[in-house]
């Protein structure tokens, strides 16, 4: 018998142990935390395997790549390693571990694929151009008061909401 | 294969990883459907996590900076290109609106087992590698129109610090009390909207 998911935590609790997390980071590392620097090495990286040599020569991967490349060298990385970790033990913990593909409701799951594979690749378009992403540049850049994190937060929910509106047909 | 990475690092990594991600997914944000519905201004979970998370880290910081436990410049603030900067975050708010996720939520939705975030992972991987393969058309205008290097708020508008932390302050509580309070139950069956439209958001 399936037991009902625990309940999500009130926004202003789990914003507060994120805000301590954050901060435990700051005081650690001197930085803060982050999402696309450690996708950025394992594009990198995957280039790098797949296509040798067209990656090196690449203006911008072949700055990273060297030989012996390895994405696990770097904090970022082992930091999204923890935040799998951290996120696993959070569903299971609350029941809420669900094979499950989510999405607009209206549409069926090969749209539903389509929309998440273009909406990563915007977002892995975009955070390059920031130099971060929601987490590294809008999280931890507003965090310490930086006008590049709430630069970036404004062209994100601005964006986000106007192609919302846009989406919202989708959407029970 | 050689490891240049301490085990204090890799400690570090995981311990603040954890929390990161124990943190984003007890908030609701491993679905799709509840990160969206900020976009749709139908659920404001987002927002309140975010700018809550903000103003601990910043009024901690305020506090370590000026009790002498951290110094300034041992923290590393981003620099701003106005374009880049704003074009980035346009772009992972429409990868957000199209897709559900942004970099890090979409590993939160993997590991609660939701499939469209492997699926948006495998676009992040993907437009990066586009995004690789156009860097020379794009190299001009991402450092074009900089703002000061590691500039803040309080720079920017000439205002010490703590009056900025209390203007933060004010913002997030007035959404807060807009967006938080429990909407009257209307009859059984209808849509209740806003902080009722997922189960568990009690």
């Amino acid at each position: 018998m399936q037991t009902a998911p625990k309940p999500y935590w009130n926004p202003y609790i789990a914003g507060g142990l994120l805000g301590l997390g954050l901060l435990l980071t700051f005081v650690l590392t001197g930085h803060g935390l982050g999402a696309s620097g450690a996708t950025t090495a394992i594009a990198a990286k995957t280039s790098q395997t797949v296509a040798g040599n067209a990656a090196e020569s690449n203006a911008y991967f072949g700055r990273m790549l060297s030989d012996g490349y390895n994405p696990l060298n770097f904090w970022i990385t082992w930091q999204l390693i923890g935040l799998a970790v951290g996120a696993l033990i959070g569903a299971l913990t609350a029941g809420r571990f669900r094979l499950q593909f989510g999405g607009p409701d209206k549409l069926g799951r090969a749209k539903r694929g389509g929309l998440a594979l273009l909406g990563g690749m915007l977002a892995g378009f975009g955070a390059r151009l920031s130099l971060g992403c929601t987490s590294g540049l809008g999280l931890s850049g507003s965090a310490t008061l930086g006008v590049a994190g709430f630069l970036f937060l404004i062209g994100f929910f601005a964006t986000g909401a106007g192609v919302g509106l846009f989406m919202k047909r989708y959407w029970a | 294969m050689s490891f240049t990475i301490g085990m204090y690092s890799v400690a570090t990594a995981l311990v603040c990883g954890a929390i990161f991600g124990f943190a984003l997914e007890r908030a609701g944000f491993a679905s799709a459907c509840k990160l969206t519905a900020q976009l749709r201004f139908r659920d404001w979970t987002v927002f309140n996590v975010m700018f809550t998370a903000i103003l601990v880290c910043a009024f901690g910081l305020f506090i370590l900076e000026m009790t002498g436990f951290i110094s300034k410049n041992e923290i590393y603030i981003p620099s701003a290109f106005i374009y880049a900067t704003l074009l980035g975050g346009a772009g992972v708010g429409a990868g957000m609106a199209v897709g559900g996720f942004c970099p890090g939520t979409s590993v939160v939705g993997i590991f609660s087992g939701h499939m469209d975030g492997v699926v948006f992972f495998l676009g992040l991987i993907l437009g990066t590698v586009v995004f690789a393969g156009v860097y020379n058309a794009v190299e001009p205008m991402l450092t074009a129109l900089p703002a000061p290097e590691a500039q803040t708020v309080p720079e920017l508008l000439g205002l010490p610090t703590i009056v900025v932390l209390l203007m933060l302050t004010a913002v997030a509580a007035g959404v807060g009390y807009f967006t938080t309070r429990t909407p009257k139950p209307k009859q059984r069956g209808t849509d209740t909207g806003g902080q009722t439209a997922e189960p568990g958001n009690a």
